[in-house]
């Protein structure tokens, strides 16, 4: 029986690893575990992270944000007419869909009409647009009714809602509410719609036809210049196998490394760690405005008081490498981030303080129903540490654990909080999705219409209003440092800090680009 | 025979019908929202109503219901709400990683357990009863994700034998499958050795007391054909019956193994089908699930029949 056995499990190995080194020599491949895996395979019905970086591989995009935080041209130029009303973009040559057509100016004209329902700067933009148009083949005029100056920025935006391209045939004859079928891209890669398992495994060929620009790549902009034959997205449930398979070379990157599993990554030689996207993520508390106690200011700013940034993240994350305390609502390390009314926030917090301001802001022991989900790791801590400061503050706290599928469900409910609704919850945001405020949901100050919430804020519509007229960068900022004061002020949301997701590559991987989104071009397999 | 097969099969069906009712209101009935897992975190409340409209979420339940009976009847069992994939064909992915895994955890457990249990039973309250009870009780109690852990350990990362984790259909490259498949094969058989090998010890120490045990060694009958000719054969009826349902718990899916190894099985369909509320699937992995458990425990009556000549319907 053992020598059966060991028979049975050598012969295993051996044609095992004889197949795994001749399907090596065929193709050079980078097998790839995400942060998790992909099911939703349009980037314009879902904000989901994986669905927007598989966006990235197949789909290309007019106007590409770079390093600095600037447009750059990606599938087009533009020039904007004096008087700051019409933007005329033109195609460069060799864009070609992987099914062998043309992208022509028809096509991007039905992506962005399409992409318009959906995003909410996209909405913005429509909200002002005389039309949209294909001149020709090669032109596309988009005329406005009024000046909209973060035009170029809110259409190069690298998440949550990218404006990619697809065939006008798709695009214009698919609801934006409703998924769509087909996936032809024009981008640096092509899916490969055969061997896609939904959650378990993508793959993706490089696009011998796509034609790269000749800049060197920054971020989203730049020559998109593919050296691999494939990459292959693997799903990996658990994360010791995750880092089990990068340690045993089975696979060449692990996007999101535990910050607790980190020490066992470390030991080996052939795996580094880094941080690809320095400006990270932004975790936050929100409130309901629409019930007491949260529809009274004076109570939203103590539990704002009661709250230290530095317990949240060193809960969350553990490594201070691997947070900052960061009071701007737009980030740190962005060109709006400006921390002015966080001092609390950063300093520790001030149980007194919010004692003190909650006594006088006649707190009647009104209940808070706290939700706090129990499945997803990088939020399990923040309701914990919340609610036991807001205890400690005087609030009565009444914290309910959930799943996340619950809690997504529940926010969305207007309900009492004793009939099913809630008070606060918390969530986390890649900064770049709150790095400006008109793509930062919790700015939105619409009432029934605005994000979770529901806040009636018609000063910070007015300021959103004066930030969209605002030319120049130094005008921005002194919008932003307006609404910064005004979010603090009024805590539209409690910003809780900043925090990074280390990932783990193979050192045979060379020249991976250090950006927010993950991106596959430019990256070469050395062995 | 054949009227109690067909009698049988035509159980299943008020069976299913029952289980159809149930589940299908147990799910609309907990809390959770798929138009939400598709729509992301910053959808606002409008975006979402638009989108459950699209999916035919807004529908009455009883609409709900008679579109997906409808549809049942037709040998559809929907599309997921969150991939946009016919759930058929979505099985058909990922059913036969976790048959092929269950087959072989079964082959490679009756073949340790039973002559395990055959000889503690013969050696009775000698130390080879004992290390083979000590094991049983160890294999039975130790969660499945430590052994798993200490095989990867062990034979991937110290001695580098075998790969980590995946999974590849021995259909296209058996190497591949055995050397993915051994580990996790091995995880799952040191529980179903131990129970089978209790089991068969149990039921083996009855039937050597009985006396045709004792005529046949009277008479002179080599210990090895009295052991597995005439005691095993007289023992096989409940040892089947936990094989049998030790197989259907393998088929139903074996979630946390299929973590720890990566094997996209039917057992992770299942748990990321109910994360993400996506109804048609789990109604049709749990309307799926039963029938497998009816069919098995159908096959596991008749196979009575051939080991026992007396059980007869």
């Amino acid at each position: 029986m053992r020598g059966t056995a060991a028979a049975l499990l050598s012969g295993a190995v051996l044609v095992g690893s004889g197949l795994a080194t001749s399907a090596a020599a065929q193709a050079k491949t980078i097998t790839a575990v995400m942060h998790s895996g992909l099911r939703v395979l349009d980037p314009v019905i879902t904000t989901a992270h994986i669905t927007r970086d598989h966006a990235y591989m197949i789909y290309d995009v007019l106007v590409a944000v770079d390093e600095n935080f600037t447009p750059q041209p990606q599938m087009a130029d533009w020039t904007i007419s004096d008087d700051n009303l019409i933007y005329t973009f033109t195609l460069r040559d060799g864009l070609t869909f992987h099914d062998g057509a043309p992208v022509t100016a028809a096509d991007a004209v039905a992506s962005l009409k399409r992409w318009g329902q959906k995003d909410s700067g996209g909405q913005l933009i429509f909200d002002v647009t005389e039309s949209l148009e294909a001149a020709d083949d090669k032109t596309i005029v988009w005329t406005l009714k009024e000046p909209f100056a973060p035009l170029l920025d809110t259409i190069a935006k690298q998440s949550a809602l990218p404006p990619f391209i697809m065939p006008e045939r798709i695009a214009a004859n698919t609801p934006a509410d409703t998924a769509i079928t087909e996936y032809v891209g024009s981008g640096p890669f092509v899916f490969v719609e055969d061997e896609y398992q939904p959650g378990v495994s993508v793959t993706y060929r490089k696009f011998e036809d796509y034609v790269p620009r000749e800049e060197e790549p920054s971020w989203m902009a730049g020559g998109k210049n593919v050296k691999v034959d494939e990459v292959k997205w693997v799903t990996m449930p658990d994360a010791q196998t995750a880092i089990n398979a990068i340690m045993s070379g089975e696979i060449d990157y692990l996007e999101q490394a535990p910050v607790d599993l980190l020490p066992i990554l470390e030991t080996s030689e052939d795996v580094t760690i880094e941080v690809r996207d320095d400006l990270g993520y932004q975790t936050i508390g929100r409130m309901n405005f629409k019930y007491p106690p949260f529809d009274n200011k004076e109570i939203r700013q103590a539990a704002m008081m009661a709250l230290s940034q530095e317990d949240v993240l060193a809960t969350l994350i553990g490594n201070p490498d691997y947070y900052k305390v960061c009071g701007a609502i737009f980030g740190c390390g962005t060109p709006l981030g400006d921390e002015t009314g966080s001092d609390t926030l950063v300093s520790g917090g001030d149980i007194e303080g919010a004692k003190k301001l909650l006594e006088e802001a006649g707190y009647d022991n009104t209940p808070i129903v706290l939700m706090q989900p129990t499945d997803v790791v990088t939020l399990t801590a923040q309701p914990v540490v919340a609610a036991q400061a807001l205890r400690n503050a005087g609030f009565n706290v009444d914290m309910q654990a959930m799943d996340w599928q619950t809690l997504v469900t529940r926010r969305a409910s207007q309900a009492k909080p004793a009939d099913g609704g809630w008070n606060i919850f918390f969530t986390n945001w890649m900064v770049p999705e709150v790095d400006n405020p008109l793509i930062s949901p919790m700015l939105n100050g619409r009432g029934d219409d605005a994000w979770f919430g529901w806040p009636k804020d018609d000063e910070i519509e007015a300021l959103r209003a004066e930030f969209i007229a605002a030319k120049t960068l130094e005008e921005r900022q002194e919008v932003a440092k307006k609404i910064q004061i005004h979010t603090m002020d009024s805590v539209n949301y409690i910003p809780l800090g900043q925090y990074y997701a280390p990932q783990a590559r193979s050192n045979k991987l060379e020249g991976m680009l250090m950006s927010p989104v993950p991106v596959f071009w430019n990256i070469d397999k050395v062995d | 025979m054949l009227g109690y097969i067909i009698r049988r099969i035509l159980a299943v069906i008020p069976v299913m019908a029952i289980v159809a009712v149930f589940v299908f209101l147990l799910l609309r009935l907990t809390p959770g929202d798929p138009a939400a897992i598709i729509a992301g975190d910053s959808a606002t409340p409008a975006q979402l109503e638009r989108i459950r409209e699209s999916l035919g979420l807004n529908e009455s339940l009883y609409v709900q219901f008679v579109t997906w009976v409808g549809l049942l009847m037709k040998g559809d069992l929907g599309t997921s709400l969150i991939s946009s994939t016919a759930v058929t064909s979505m099985i058909g992915q990922r059913i036969w990683p976790t048959f092929n895994i269950a087959v072989l955890t079964i082959i490679l457990s009756v073949l340790i357990a039973v002559p395990m249990g055959v000889v503690a039973a013969w050696r009775h309250r000698t130390w080879v009863d004992y290390a083979v009870m000590t094991f049983s009780v160890l294999g039975f109690s130790i969660p499945v994700f430590v052994i798993g852990y200490i095989f990867i350990q062990i034979f991937s990362i110290e001695l580098r034998w075998l790969p980590v984790q995946g999974y590849a259909a021995p259909s296209e490259d058996l190497g591949r499958f055995l050397a993915r498949a051994i580990l996790p094969c091995l995880t799952l058989a040191t529980i179903y050795v131990a129970l089978i090998a209790r089991m068969t010890r149990a039921s083996m120490l009855e039937v050597l007391g009985e006396d045709y045990i004792r005529t046949a060694r009277a008479k002179g009958v080599k210990e090895n054909i009295v052991l597995f000719r005439h005691a095993l054969r007289n023992a096989a009826v409940p040892i089947m019956t936990i094989i049998g349902t030790g197989f259907a718990l393998l088929i139903g899916g074996v979630v946390i193994t299929e973590s720890v190894f990566n094997i996209p099985g039917i057992g992770r369909l299942t748990v990321d089908a109910i994360l993400a509320r996506d109804y048609p699937v789990i109604q049709a992995m749990i309307l799926l699930t039963s029938a497998i458990y009816v069919f098995i425990n159908l096959l596991i009556d008749l196979s009575y029949t051939f080991i026992d000549p007396r059980i007869r319907y």
